[in-house]
C-alpha cells in the first residue's frame, strides 16, 4: 500500500510538471503577448506607443529568454509562487484562492445532484417492468448530453427567474443562488452516469448469481440493491474521476451564465487577455483537482470490490 | 467564447420574446409610475448590471466602459465637456487660458474643493495626479495618449497649475474632461498601480469606494460632504443616491430579463435584439452614439485592390447603411454620416458623400477598368476584386453586419471574405498587414482621434502617407482657437472620406436600460453613465 501510494504521488507530480510545461509552451508559442493585448485596450484606437508596450512587457519579466522564464517561473511555482496577473498585478495564488469556494461549492454540489439523480434514473430504469417506461428512462440521458449547458442555463433562468421568480438569476451569495447553476451543470454528468449504471446493471443482472440469488429466495429489491447495485457501480465510479474535469470546463460556461465569480470566469478572462501566469495557476489546479480525484476512485475501488487490489506489484507466490 | 456567447444572447431573446408573447396575450398591462410629480429627492441604494468585470477601478486606468461607469463617480476633473455641444465646461477649474500654439495650458482651480479625506484639491495635487499618470505608461492606456509629450506641471500657487508640453497638444483640454485624468488624492497616488486596481482609494468625486470584489461588484457610497460639481450637472452638492452597486453579469439576456424581474435596477451593454422587448415590457431605453471614429472599414492602402481610390469610392457608395441599421442593429443605432460620428466635437455632416448609389460604385469600378468576370467578381488585368475583411467579435452583431455588407457588395460584383479573428489575432493581422480592410472603431469625444487613427507617426490605421492630411491632423493639434480648429477638423474629415481611407457605416452607441423608477442617470460626452444626479422614485 505504501509502495503504491508513493508511486502514485510521483505519478502525480509528474503530471502537474507536464501540464505546467505544455501550458506554458502553448501559451509561449502564441503570436501575440498579453503586453500587446492590453496596450490596444480590447480593439479600441490606443495611443499607447511602442516603447510603453515594452516597458511593460519588461515590468512583467515577458522580455526575457523563453528558457529563463520558464525556469523561472517553474522555481518560483515550486515555491508556491504562481507570479501576479497581468491584468491587474494581483497575485494568481490569491486569485485563485478567491475564486475556488464560489466553484467548489458549485462543483461539488452539481457532482452529489449528477449522482443522486443519475442513479435514480438508472435504478428506477431497471426496477420497472414496464418496457414503454424503461424505454422512457433510458431515452432521457441522451436527451441530458445532448442539449448544451449554456441553453440549458438560459431555459432554466428564464422559467425559474424571471417568470416564477424563484431563485435569483445571477450572483454567488447563498444557497438560492447555487441552486439554477448546480442542476445545469450536474445534468450532462448525471445523463452519463445514468447511461453506464443502466447498462453495467442490466449486465450485472444477466450474471448468473442473480440467478442463484432470486431461486434461494431473495426479493427483487434485495437483489437489485444488495447484489447488482454493489457490482454495477465500479463503471460509474470511474466516470466521476473524469467527470470532475467536466465540471471544471462546464464551470466556465455556467459561471458566465449565472455571472458567479469563480475559476471558471477567471479562466475565461485570462485566455482571452493571455494572460499566462494565471492561465497557468488554473492548470495547475485542473491537475491537481484530477490526481486528486483519480486517487480517491482508485482507493474506492477495492472497497466495493476485493478482487481489484491497489498492489499491482505483489508477487504472485508468497515464499 | 465571445461566439458562444452571442449565439447565447440570440437564444434567451428567443425565449425572452415568447415569454413576453405570453404576458402580453394573457392581457398584463403595465401603467408607468406617474413621474410628473415626483421630484429629485436623497436616498436610494441602486443596481446597475455591467457586462464586463471593471478589472481595474482605478480612475486613472480604468479601460473599458464599464470601468468607466463605476469609476466616473469617484473622482472630479478639472473640467467637464457638454455632451450636447462640445464646449467644454468648469468644474476643479473655474477657468483656463490655453497658449497660442496649444502647448500650455493653465488651470484656475475653485476655492474650497476637497478630497474625500478632507485634504484640499490645490495645484500640487493637480501636478502629483499628472505626474503619477505619465508614470502609469500603458497601464493608463488612455492616459499614455492625453498627456503624450507631458514636459510638466508647473505649480505658480495654490490655485494655479500650468500644464506644459514639447509638442502643441490642442487635445488635452478636452483630455481634462474625461475620467482619466480625474483627480485623486496625493495620498493615494502614493500607493502602486495594482493596489490602486482593487482600492481602497480616495478621489475628488460625489461617490466613495466602499468595495470592489473582482468579477462580481463595485460599491459606492455617497459623500455627504460634497461639495461643488461640474456647471453641467443639474445640481450641486452632494448626490441623490445613498449607494450604488454595480453587479458584473456577463450574459446579456440575464441582464435583460434581471431588469425585467425586478432583481436590477439599471442595464448597461443592452444588445440591440433584446430592446424591443425591454420598451415592450416598460423599461425605458437610454442611449448615445459613441463620439469618435465610426465602426468602420479601414482600408489597407498598401495592397493592389484596396490602393486603388476607385474600388475605395465604390465601396463607399455600394455599402447601404441604412438597410444595415434597420435590419442588424436598432433604432438607437444611426447610419454614419462622416470619418466622425455625430456626437464628437467639431464633427461635419458629409452624408451627400456615403450616399447609397450602387449604380455610380458599378460606374466608377467600370470606368477604372474592374470588369465583370463570369462569376459576377470584378476583376483587373488578372487580379480578382475579393475583398478580405478582419473582424474581431468584441461587438456581438459585428458578423450579422459584415454579412449584409457582403451581399451589399455582391451586388456591384466586388467580393468580400470575411475572417473572424481574436482580439489578439486580429492586432497581429493588423499589425502584420495581411487584410484589405479591417473592420473597427474608435471612441473619444475630441477630433483629434482622427489623428490617432491616419496620422503616419501613430496608428495608420489605413497604412497611407497622405501629406496634405498629415498637415491638417498636425494643424488641429496646435490651434488653440476653438474656431479655427473646427474648420481645419472639417477639412480633414472630408480629405478622409474624399480619399476614402476609410468606410464608415455605422455610429457605435452606448445602450442602457432602465426601470421606470430610475431617473436622470445623464450620459457625459463619452457616452459614459453619469450618476450624480440620479435619483429613485
Amino acid at each position: 500500500m505504501r509502495t503504491y501510494l508513493l508511486r502514485r504521488l510521483l505519478q502525480a507530480v509528474f503530471v502537474l510538471w507536464a501540464a505546467y510545461t505544455v501550458s506554458f509552451g502553448v501559451l509561449y508559442l502564441l503570436p501575440s503577448d498579453p503586453a500587446t493585448i492590453m496596450a490596444a485596450g480590447g480593439g479600441d484606437a490606443s495611443t499607447v506607443t511602442q516603447e510603453q508596450t515594452d516597458a511593460l512587457r519588461h515590468s512583467y519579466g515577458l522580455d526575457q529568454p523563453v528558457a529563463q522564464q520558464y525556469g523561472t517561473r517553474l522555481l518560483d511555482a515550486v515555491h508556491g509562487d504562481l507570479g501576479r496577473s497581468v491584468q491587474n498585478g494581483v497575485p494568481v495564488t490569491h486569485l485563485l484562492s478567491r475564486a475556488l469556494p464560489t466553484t467548489v461549492q458549485l462543483a461539488a454540489s452539481a457532482m452529489l445532484l449528477a449522482l443522486v439523480l443519475g442513479s435514480a434514473l438508472a435504478l428506477a430504469a431497471s426496477w420497472t417492468r414496464r418496457g414503454w417506461l424503461r424505454q422512457l428512462l433510458l431515452s432521457l440521458p441522451s436527451l441530458g448530453v445532448s442539449a448544451p449547458t449554456f441553453w440549458v442555463g438560459l431555459v432554466l433562468v428564464q422559467l425559474f427567474s424571471f417568470h416564477w421568480r424563484v431563485f435569483p438569476a445571477f450572483g454567488d451569495e447563498g444557497f438560492a443562488a447555487l441552486v439554477l447553476p448546480s442542476v445545469t451543470l450536474a445534468l450532462p454528468g448525471a445523463a452519463l452516469i445514468a447511461q453506464v449504471l443502466a447498462k453495467s446493471l442490466r449486465t450485472a443482472l444477466a450474471e448468473p448469481y442473480v440467478q442463484t440469488a432470486l431461486a434461494k429466495g431473495a426479493s427483487r429489491r434485495r437483489v437489485l440493491f444488495g447484489h447488482a447495485v454493489r457490482n454495477a457501480s465500479i463503471p460509474p465510479l470511474t466516470l466521476i474521476g473524469i467527470m470532475a474535469g467536466n465540471v471544471l470546463a462546464g464551470a466556465v460556461v455556467v459561471e458566465t451564465v449565472f455571472a458567479r465569480a469563480g475559476v471558471g470566469r477567471e479562466t475565461a478572462a485570462a485566455v482571452t487577455a493571455q494572460d499566462i501566469p494565471v492561465v497557468q495557476g488554473v492548470v495547475i489546479l485542473g491537475a491537481v483537482t484530477f490526481v486528486l480525484t483519480t486517487l480517491a476512485v482508485d482507493l474506492i475501488h477495492p472497497l466495493l470490490d476485493p478482487r481489484i487490489t491497489t498492489t499491482t506489484t505483489r508477487p504472485a507466490v508468497r515464499a | 467564447m465571445t461566439g458562444s456567447r452571442h449565439q447565447a444572447s440570440l437564444l434567451t431573446s428567443a425565449v425572452v420574446l415568447s415569454l413576453t408573447l405570453a404576458a402580453c396575450s394573457s392581457g398584463s398591462s403595465t401603467s408607468p409610475a406617474g413621474g410628473a410629480s415626483a421630484k429629485p429627492h436623497a436616498g436610494g441604494h441602486l443596481t446597475f448590471a455591467l457586462g464586463s468585470d471593471p478589472i481595474c477601478v482605478d480612475p486613472h486606468q480604468a479601460a473599458t466602459n464599464d470601468a468607466v461607469y463605476a469609476a466616473r463617480g469617484l473622482v472630479d476633473s478639472l473640467t467637464d465637456q457638454d455632451s450636447a455641444t462640445g464646449r467644454i465646461a468648469p468644474w476643479l477649474a473655474t477657468s483656463w487660458e490655453v497658449s497660442p500654439d496649444a502647448s500650455a495650458f493653465t488651470f484656475h482651480l475653485r476655492d474650497g474643493a476637497t478630497f474625500s479625506d478632507g485634504t484640499p484639491v490645490d495645484a500640487q495635487s493637480v501636478k502629483a495626479n499628472f505626474d503619477a499618470v505619465v508614470k502609469l505608461g500603458a497601464k493608463s492606456i488612455f492616459g499614455s495618449g492625453y498627456l503624450s509629450g507631458y514636459r510638466s506641471t508647473e505649480v505658480i500657487d495654490a490655485h494655479t497649475a500650468k500644464v506644459t508640453f514639447d509638442h502643441p497638444n490642442a487635445q488635452f483640454l478636452q483630455a481634462t474632461s474625461t475620467t482619466t485624468l480625474g483627480l485623486l488624492a496625493p495620498a493615494s497616488l502614493k500607493r502602486s498601480a495594482e493596489s490602486l486596481c482593487a482600492g481602497p482609494l480616495t478621489g475628488s468625486g460625489p461617490f466613495t469606494l466602499d468595495s470592489y470584489t473582482p468579477g462580481r461588484s463595485v460599491e459606492l457610497s455617497r459623500r455627504a460632504n460634497y461639495t461643488g460639481g461640474s456647471a453641467l450637472w443639474r445640481h450641486t452638492g452632494p448626490a441623490y443616491l445613498d449607494k450604488i452597486t454595480f453587479k458584473v453579469v456577463p450574459e446579456s439576456g440575464v441582464r435583460t430579463g434581471s431588469l425585467e424581474s425586478g432583481q436590477v435596477d439599471a442595464i448597461a451593454g443592452v444588445a440591440p435584439q433584446d430592446e424591443a422587448g425591454l420598451t415592450s415590457q416598460g423599461e425605458k431605453l437610454l442611449s448615445r452614439s459613441n463620439p469618435g471614429v465610426p465602426v468602420a472599414l479601414s482600408v489597407n492602402a498598401g495592397r493592389p485592390q484596396s490602393g486603388d481610390i476607385a474600388v475605395r469610392r465604390a465601396l463607399e457608395v455600394a455599402v447601404d447603411r441604412k438597410e444595415v441599421v434597420d435590419t442588424v442593429l436598432s433604432s438607437s443605432y444611426h447610419p454614419a454620416t462622416s470619418s466622425l460620428s455625430s456626437t464628437t466635437d467639431d464633427y461635419q455632416d458629409n452624408a451627400k458623400l456615403l450616399a447609397y448609389d450602387p449604380a455610380a460604385a458599378g460606374r466608377i469600378l467600370d470606368a477604372a477598368g474592374w470588369r465583370a468576370g463570369p462569376d459576377g467578381t470584378r476583376a483587373k488585368n488578372g487580379v480578382k476584386l475579393d475583398l478580405k475583411v478582419i473582424l474581431a467579435p468584441n461587438f456581438g452583431p459585428n458578423q450579422s453586419v459584415l454579412e449584409l455588407i457582403q451581399q451589399q457588395l455582391k451586388k456591384v460584383g466586388i467580393g468580400v471574405t470575411l475572417k473572424v479573428l481574436t482580439i489578439a489575432d486580429y492586432q497581429l493581422a493588423q499589425k502584420s498587414g495581411d487584410y484589405d480592410l479591417a473592420w473597427g472603431n474608435g471612441t473619444r469625444a475630441d477630433p483629434d482621434i482622427l489623428r490617432t487613427a491616419f496620422s503616419s507617426k501613430l496608428l495608420n490605421l489605413s497604412r497611407i502617407q497622405d501629406p496634405r492630411l498629415e498637415s491638417l491632423l498636425d494643424a488641429q493639434a496646435s490651434a488653440a482657437d476653438p474656431a479655427k480648429r473646427a474648420g481645419i477638423v472639417a477639412t480633414a474629415q472630408r480629405r478622409v472620406l474624399e480619399q476614402a481611407y476609410q468606410i464608415p457605416v455605422f455610429e457605435m452607441t452606448s445602450v442602457f436600460a432602465l426601470s421606470t423608477k430610475v431617473h436622470d442617470i445623464t450620459l457625459g460626452s463619452s457616452s459614459q453613465a453619469q450618476f450624480h444626479d440620479a435619483w429613485l422614485s
